[in-house]
């Protein structure tokens, strides 16, 4: 099997978006590109969920994963998403060879469980080994200012975790709003999250949320980066075009 | 929680009989002994015995955790999880449950049982889950998520036992799962690679934590300050200190090297206090009493050299002063 690269867009919010092209479809259209889309929404205590139902639909329709939590655990869980996600992925990737070895109507429940154990180790294997890029989307509206530093932490922390793979790791930072535009570039792709500490305090946080616009800009800013690669490599998994 | 939406099992009532879809054998609820993000574990009674039964929602993660099980079920010579019986599918209602059993484990919380049968149970204990983790990297595994809450007590004379090995990662690959509190990644103090050090600093953290039982978050900045005046101002933590500082600053490349330490420190505080105890029966006490009196024999040796060479000298002024 060929070992590809895992493109993922992580997008760190607090609400609904309110502006621009509807998120839920930018998540379905990045997902037709082969990419996984994860929403964490960021709470305060006793903060309302209005966003809920949002967040939820993007990383359904972005086929990836969502959860909800208090700025406290933001660490963990960031982490967690991105590899809970990776091993999603590659169980989608690894479920259809399965099919078309064993048949249409095939899951991996139908294998014999000590037959799965094998199935899992290469999960496993592919989660470690694999090649991984993530876009990373602040939301930087005005209700996203205090919890800033959190997320900062989180992103350090998931680099920690990303780090200790065996697989390569690139990452880009983008905001949204920006200063000028509706998405800003904070830092392009880079193998290294640890410059994360001189580009956040110069954050500034204020009005619209637009969510959808930030996710189109993430589709063509993985559009950009493959075109440059194109020529060099062609070792990506395509696993939701078909 | 994830995007596909899992079907959850809702509790098993007591009585209910599990059968398994591919091996056809049979088990009896009794309990529920505890629920976890992965399934919930049951106490059943079956042929075998009492055993324990997990039951899970995720194929994967089941199949995922049994692999663990069975590559510390083939581990010699020591028992280091649970002993893996078997690995099903349990069919209700049309549809499909993937479980497992495994060897019920009968004991009692690290914590609780420190706290029942007294402090001085902390270096023991410690001392035999450092040999239990030498053994495991022995083998080339990490235990990843090592934490009070996946260790029980077991027995007589007590013995440490791991409960959970669903975070056991093969050396030189990333430590998935985790808990903060310790996590060396989560205190600024290194990586997540399943790596023998790995362990050892969340082995001094859980002697921390037996010091802080309600723990404490992260600093802003500079963990390692913190987390050593931390030790120095617990009662209970301070003797613990040069052993606790090289593990959290992951100076110890192998868990015998950090058992030799403890031991080493243990024995010089045990032969002060429990000289007039002498009610242990483990061989480990001779062992501890050999050592202490083979470095007196050393400092006796010293002070006679001290000795003569002071009088020497003393006689030579004598000498010397006759002279002139």
């Amino acid at each position: 099997m060929k070992k590809g690269t895992l493109r993922q867009i992580l997008l760190i919010t607090d609400g609904c978006s309110n502006q621009g092209e509807d998120p839920v479809a930018m998540a379905a259209l990045a997902r037709e590109h082969g990419m996984t889309v994860n929403v964490i929404g960021v709470l305060d205590e006793n903060e309302r969920t209005e966003g809920l139902k949002e967040i939820e639909n993007i990383a359904l329709s972005g086929g990836g994963i969502h959860q909800l939590v208090y700025a406290k655990q933001l660490s963990h869980t960031v982490q967690m998403v991105t590899r809970k996600a990776m091993t999603q992925t590659i169980q989608g990737f690894i479920h259809k060879e399965l099919q078309s070895i064993l048949g249409h109507d095939k899951e991996i429940e139908d294998l014999p469980p000590d037959k799965r154990g094998q199935v899992v180790e290469v999960v496993d294997e592919l989660g470690e080994t694999m090649d991984l890029e993530v876009l990373i989307m602040i939301d930087t509206s005005a209700s996203m200012q205090h919890k800033l530093p959190t997320v900062e932490d989180a992103l350090l922390d998931l680099s920690i975790s990303l780090h200790s793979r065996i697989g390569e790791n690139e990452y880009a930072l983008y905001a949204f709003p920006g200063k000028r535009k509706q998405v800003e570039r904070l830092m392009d792709w880079t193998p290294i999250l640890k410059d994360i500490h001189t580009i956040f305090p110069k954050l500034t946080t204020g009005g619209i949320t637009p969510t959808g616009p930030a996710l189109k800009e993430a589709i063509d800013a993985y559009q950009k980066k493959r075109s440059k690669r194109g020529l060099l490599d062609d070792g990506y998994i395509e696993e939701s075009s078909s | 929680m994830t995007g596909t939406s899992k079907n959850q099992v809702a509790d098993v009532p007591r009585g209910t009989t599990i059968s398994g879809k591919w091996n056809k054998q049979t088990y009896q609820i009794m309990k529920k002994l505890g629920s976890g993000a992965l399934g919930t574990v049951y106490l059943a009674d079956s042929v075998k015995g009492r055993v324990a039964l997990k039951i899970g929602t995720d194929s994967m993660s089941i199949t995922s955790e049994v692999n663990v099980l069975k590559q510390l079920s083939m581990v010699q010579g020591t028992v280091l999880g649970p002993f893996f019986y078997e690995i099903d599918d349990w069919e209700r209602s049309g549809k499909k449950f993937p479980f497992y059993v495994m060897e019920y484990i009968d004991g009692e919380p690290l914590f609780t049982f420190i706290n029942r049968r007294g402090k001085e149970w902390i270096g023991i204990l410690m001392l035999q889950l450092l040999r239990d983790l030498s053994a495991l990297h022995r083998e080339g595994w990490v235990f990843g998520d090592l934490k009070p809450d996946n260790l029980l007590v077991e027995g007589s004379p007590p013995t440490v036992r791991w409960l959970d090995v669903g975070g056991t990662t093969p050396m030189g690959r990333s430590v998935k799962e985790f808990t903060e509190f310790f996590d060396r990644g989560y205190w600024g103090l290194g990586n997540r690679v399943a790596e023998p050090s790995y362990d050892l600093f969340s082995v001094a953290m859980i002697v921390l934590n037996a010091g802080y039982p309600k723990r404490f978050d992260r600093p802003k900045k500079d963990a390692e300050h913190y987390l050593m005046n931390k030790i120095e101002s617990s009662q209970l933590l301070k003797e613990y200190k040069p052993i606790l500082r090289k593990a959290l600053l992951g100076k110890y490349g192998y868990a015998s090297e950090m058992r030799q330490e403890l031991f080493a420190l243990l024995q010089g505080e045990k032969t002060n206090v429990r000289k007039n105890k002498v009610n242990s029966s483990h061989s480990r006490v001779a062992a501890r009493q050999t050592r202490p009196k083979a470095k007196k024999k050393r400092t006796g040796w010293v002070e006679t050299v001290l000795l003569v060479a002071f009088l020497l000298f003393f006689y030579t002024l004598y000498l010397v002063g006759h002279i002139f």
